[in-house]
């Protein structure tokens, strides 16, 4: 056997002896912190997991994500405008885990429970927390369009989640003939990324016009209206004039059933519409985890205390990004990294008993309508008596009389705002 | 009993010596850091930038703050700088200022 040294003996009797109180024990050098668990490592959970750790070190944080290799949606567009390839986009934890000291498990979580403060894991294992942090993202309305499942999406890409759904698009418009027409069906409000189906047309353009210049791109809205519509309309009279064509839905461009067999969308009135390459993004609701873990209110989404992101619903659970309700804020990732870094705060500051500083909140979109050129929107967020409130004066879009080298700039900053905001949540 | 009641007495003083003086206590929350991480978002954790965004760690406070004023008033030309700052007051920029002042050009060894 081993010599019992004087150190062992010591903290072996501490072990002994504190752990009867209720203390950590010292041998399993536990963190006296608290232990957070992170469901979700996209923009939200990420940037969560990351902050808390750049607050406290003392605090244990576990972030649990299926994937070790993250895609993002922003910039997907630009993949699928071959912009970039997948590389550009995709992003992993392994700095997470060792710069930050992030325990970062692959699995997904398939329950919560809220009274004994567990999560169970899909592999098996359990993770106890005194704080958890759900940031899943979202998941579809499966039965909102007839005809539209998730057998259906691999006919009909989404691509509304990055990955395997943004190749599936790219390669369609890749295989298809000059002259085809690209059908997007945009989605009602609340849905990710409010610029994201303009920006993706305005991409497809940019691919078309150098590749199959006689196509068309279609928008069938379920929307009378949408993010930047001025901006992006007068972008595509400069840039693409003649190849894209908006329906509102006021015009037909809801649509309330697809037939993957013949490629076509229905409307909820008006004939059926053929595409040789049908987007169909459709309506959204929380990650499933969120409804599972019984955060989600009749809409689907999760109502939080816009303070501190802790669920309406179950205590000591908090939601970010695109499940939560946050609005004035976007579904966007910017706003569910802002949201992650107020949330960790908000958690450092319950757990050490400090009073946590008043919440600062921001979004800031870019879109690319081309390569060089870039429009964005953004907006300043305080805390209000009724919630989360924009900081009015401040924010809006880029200015509609911007002369070329402003949509230049605007289009180099976009590719910067990525290459920062990736590198401060996965970097 | 009475050693024991020592013993014990002894190891609670170390426990508590141990347990809860711990290496890496949590920072103290500050609202320039609150306000600050905002920015981070496009110009990189500390203002590290590793893109075509301005990178402002390391950047004089008294350089930060005017420029930051100028966005403010429109005095300064900018994309998307003077639809943000119009949003901050004088206090919370001159907070922002400082913080990144403070933060170091180059990043650090890990925590």
């Amino acid at each position: 056997m081993s010599r019992i040294t004087r150190r062992n003996f010591v903290y072996g009797a501490l072990g002994a002896a504190t752990s009867g109180l209720g203390w950590p024990t010292l041998g399993q050098a536990k963190a006296t912190g608290g232990r957070v668990v992170v469901i979700g490592g996209g923009f939200g959970g990420a940037s969560c997991a990351k902050y808390l750790r750049r607050l406290s070190t003392d605090i244990e944080v576990t972030l649990v994500e299926r994937d070790s290799k993250f895609m993002t949606c922003p910039f997907s567009n630009a993949v699928l405008g071959g912009l970039y390839d997948m590389d550009f986009i995709t992003h992993d934890y392994k700095a997470l885990s060792n710069a930050y000291g992030v325990k970062v498990v692959h699995d997904s979580a398939v329950d919560v429970d809220p009274d004994a403060r567990k999560v169970s894991l899909a592999g098996g294992s359990s993770l106890q927390y005194d704080r958890l942090v759900v940031s899943p993202g979202i998941d579809f309305q499966w039965d909102a369009i007839e005809g539209y499942d998730e057998a259906a999406s691999k006919t009909m890409p989404h691509a509304w989640k990055a990955g395997k759904q943004t190749k599936i698009l790219r390669k369609q418009l890749e295989v298809m003939p000059d002259g085809g027409v690209v059908i997007i069906s945009a989605p009602p409000n609340p849905f990710r990324c409010p610029p994201g189906p303009y920006e993706r047309a305005s991409l497809i353009a940019h691919y078309l016009k150098h590749n199959k210049p006689r196509s068309k791109i279609l928008i069938l809205d379920a929307k009378p209206k949408f993010s930047k519509q001025p901006l992006f309309e007068q972008g595509w009279q400069a840039l693409y004039p003649g190849m894209i064509e908006w329906i509102s839905e006021e015009e037909g461009g809801a649509i309330d059933s697809v037939d993957v067999k013949a490629m076509t969308v229905n409307p909820t009135f008006g004939e059926p519409t053929r595409g040789d390459v049908v987007n169909v993004i459709p309506p959204q609701k929380a990650g499933a985890i969120a409804e599972l873990a019984g955060l989600t209110d009749d809409n689907g989404w999760c109502p939080i205390d816009q303070r501190t992101f802790e669920s309406r619903r179950q205590e000591h659970v908090h939601v970010i990004g695109d499940a939560a309700t946050a609005a004035p804020m976007p579904k966007s990732g910017f706003a569910a990294s802002s949201q992650g870094k107020v949330c960790a705060t908000a958690i450092v500051a319950g757990l050490s008993g400090q009073d946590m500083p008043p919440p600062s909140l921001v979004n800031t979109c870019y879109s690319l309508v081309g390569p060089d050129y870039g429009i964005s929107v953004a907006a300043v967020y305080r805390l209000g008596a009724d919630g989360i409130a924009a900081v009015q004066g401040a924010g809006g879009v880029s200015p509609k009389d911007a002369d070329a080298s402003f949509r230049v700039a605007e289009s180099r900053y976009a590719v910067g705002w990525y290459q920062s905001i990736t590198a401060d949540i996965w970097g | 009993m009475q050693t024991s009641i020592r013993l014990f007495n002894t190891i609670l003083v170390l426990a508590t010596g141990l347990v809860f003086v711990p290496a890496g206590q949590a920072e103290e929350l500050s609202r320039a850091a609150m306000l600050s991480a905002s920015c981070e978002g496009c110009h990189g954790t500390d203002g590290r930038s590793p893109g075509a965004i301005p990178p402002i760690a390391g950047k004089s406070a008294e350089y930060l703050r005017e420029t930051l004023e100028g966005f403010r008033s429109g005095d300064t030309e900018a994309t998307v700088m003077d639809r943000h700052m119009k949003g901050y007051s004088e206090e919370e920029i001159r907070l922002i200022a400082e913080y990144f002042s403070r933060q170091s050009e180059q990043q650090e060894a890990s925590p």
